[in-house]
């Protein structure tokens, strides 16, 4: 397998009673919250640990975009990938990913790109996104024409770094009259693009198409929907004609290892349950505007939802249970990891070592232990 | 039997919609929550004319043709709409649908006896932010819309089957695309109001929480041949809450340009 350590740098010094007094840690959370030496620090700690993972053996280092929320601390991801490259010197760093839709110049994600790409001699690996549908609240961008901008932003910047410019781009959304990238990105055709996604059925038909082979990254889901979704890519690809291979599939998943199971859970809970019910939960209507998802994918959605009815919190034991997080004794968590790997055939694990509000110390003992207790046993 | 579906085809997109009443034609543009039934106010505007109530194509069960991407577009498809009746029309549009209405104005009114707009979104005043009603919640967003709550308990408390569900799911995209940026106005909109050169009535609740009650002035102000009505105790949608109040101020209206 190959172990990327991806981090969000959440806010963690966040005054739990003010946030629940909105309606969420995004968009609309005052940033009078937010006090700067404590970011200052976060910011220290998070990119010492991110410096840490290469040492540790980790095969990537990861970080992604989110804008105006305590959720993470990235609206300009690869000004923390300038930072990794000059501190690192052969781990590979992915940046998963950019919101594509967000931007009205799709050409500065691939000129950034291209620069991250020289300036790390080709350690860089991209992850494209479309952001969560909060992102669409915080940018103004209209989310009914999320999908659309997608797509168009993808072609403009894959052309851009592949097709001899200058050339003229001409989109519904996107229209340059001159595309021509000074740099051109290190790797050749271009750096890695890899596709994390909540699941969707019209992203995984996008992302095996044999033209892309992008690999796919299943993120915050529980055990069996991973396993569904890595196996519709799997069937998609059969489809198209070819067999995937394993690293064209992957899951991230928030990890906690100690000696034992009881104590793993002691230590992991407080920063797993404010992972969700803190800082990643926000209210449907931000979660999902309208034009987020496709429109039979929506009304799917609304008829679920309506049978579950109201949210609630959701407890460690809940989140272990659905397999959404992995927390335990080295044992513990190889077997649970291992289990999904054989049953998806996927090779890339992205896991998420520091989550919500867990400490320092116990983030370093947690990669630590990952790092020499279960890595080891599912290295290829 | 007055108020119910039909289906209207112009230039190959069908569109639904209802009509009741006889007289002269009076177009009503519907707002972003889509096909409103056969309300009262209709009933007291058909003793006087021939009301159409038509669903905006890529709204509800309409037609959703892939050239409608924004407001202009919808704008030019009602003018399309407008030629294919004997008679000028008496435009009258509410929220969304008196936005597509001043829209519609601005490009030709040749084919208009006269306007009237209800709370109309489509201009913005610097300082004076409408409700996000993107970020209400479902409760918050009928709530909102009316002064008096017993009309949101009522419209709140009604069932609401899976198929009407999913239609009104399809109205919140195509509102979403017509209005989420820049939110629900047009930046050249205003600078051409005075292009409308037929009577207009402006009609607004005085505690209109989508926008406040002050953009009536400001729509007044633009439009030459205009009266500006505000009313009492009325939320955003006055053709609900105070349907005498706006369906007399129509007739008034109408009498005048006869």
């Amino acid at each position: 397998m190959q172990f990327t350590f991806f981090h969000l740098m959440p806010y963690r010094p966040l005054d739990m009673t003010e946030r629940h007094k909105h309606r969420a840690a995004w968009v609309v959370l005052p940033n009078s919250l937010y006090d700067p030496k404590k970011g200052a620090d976060e910011y220290q700690s998070y990119i010492d640990q991110l410096v840490y993972a290469e040492k540790l053996g980790f095969d990537v280092i990861a970080v992604n975009e989110h804008h105006q929320t305590a959720y993470g601390l990235m609206p300009a991801p690869n000004l923390i990938a300038a930072n990794l490259i000059a501190r690192t010197s052969t781990v590979k760093i992915a940046i998963v990913g950019r919101a594509l839709p967000l931007v009205n110049n799709p050409v500065n994600i691939a000129e950034e790109f291209a620069m991250l790409d020289n300036l790390s001699r080709g350690r860089i690996i991209t992850g494209f996104v479309r952001g969560i549908g909060n992102e669409y609240h915080a940018t103004g961008i209209n989310p009914y024409w999320s999908h659309e901008r997608f797509q168009e932003a993808h072609d403009l910047i894959v052309q851009a770094w592949t097709r001899p410019g200058p050339f003229a781009f001409e989109g519904e959304h996107f229209n340059n009259r001159y595309v021509n990238l000074w740099p051109r990105p290190y790797q050749t055709p271009h750096p890695p693009i890899w596709i994390p996604s909540m699941g969707s059925s019209e992203t995984i038909e996008w992302a095996a198409d044999p033209a892309r082979k992008y690999p796919f990254l299943v993120t915050f889901s529980g055990r069996d929907l991973v396993a569904r979704y890595l196996n519709l890519y799997r069937e998609q690809a059969k489809q198209f004609g070819y067999e995937c291979s394993p690293n064209q599939l992957g899951w991230a998943s928030p990890v906690y290892v100690a000696d034992t199971d009881a104590r793993a859970r002691e230590e992991a809970r407080a920063g797993m349950e404010s992972l969700f019910n803190d800082y990643l939960a926000v209210p449907f209507q931000m979660l999902l505007p309208p034009g987020y998802t496709s429109l039979s994918s929506m009304k799917n959605t609304m008829r679920i939802r309506k049978q579950l009815g109201a949210q609630k919190r959701h407890s460690l034991e809940e989140l272990m249970e659905s397999g959404t997080v992995v927390v335990g004794s080295p044992k513990t968590v190889r077997d649970e990891l291992s289990a999904l790997r054989d049953k998806t055939g996927a090779s890339n694990l992205v896991t998420m070592l520091q989550f919500g509000v867990l400490p320092d110390d116990l983030a370093k003992r947690n990669m630590e232990m990952f790092a020499s207790e279960v890595m080891p046993h599912l290295k290829d | 039997m007055a108020g119910e579906l039909s289906s209207h085809k112009v230039r190959g997109v069908t569109v639904r919609a209802r009509r009741g009443g006889s007289g002269d034609p009076l177009l009503f543009l519907h707002g972003a929550n889509g096909l409103p039934v056969w309300l009262p106010v209709f009933d007291l505007l058909s003793q006087h004319f021939e009301v159409i109530v038509p669903e905006h194509p890529g709204f509800g069960a309409s037609d959703n043709p892939p050239w409608m991407r924004n407001i202009g577009d919808l704008a030019m498809y009602y003018l399309d709409f407008i030629e294919a009746f004997h008679y000028p029309v008496h435009l009258v549009g509410q929220s969304l649908g008196g936005w597509a209405a001043a829209e519609l104005a601005v490009r030709n009114c040749t084919r208009l006896k006269s306007l009237t707009l209800l709370a109309p979104a489509g201009i913005r005043i610097k300082g004076m932010l409408p409700g996000d009603n993107f970020i209400w919640d479902a409760e918050e967003a009928v709530r909102n819309l009316y002064h008096d709550q017993s009309i949101a308990d009522r419209i709140l408390a009604m069932p609401m089957s899976e198929e009407d569900a999913d239609l009104a799911l399809t109205t919140r995209y195509a509102a979403t695309k017509l209005g989420w940026e820049p939110r629900w106005f047009n930046p050249s909109l205003e600078r051409w109001l005075h292009r409308i050169n037929v009577r207009t009535l402006i009609v607004w609740g005085k505690n209109d929480k989508l926008f406040p009650v002050e953009y009536a002035k400001r729509w007044g102000d633009g439009i030459p041949a205009s009266r500006v009505e505000i009313v009492p105790d009325c939320g955003h949608v006055p053709a609900v809450e105070k349907p005498d109040v706006t369906a007399k101020a129509i007739v008034r209206q109408y009498a005048e340009t006869r």
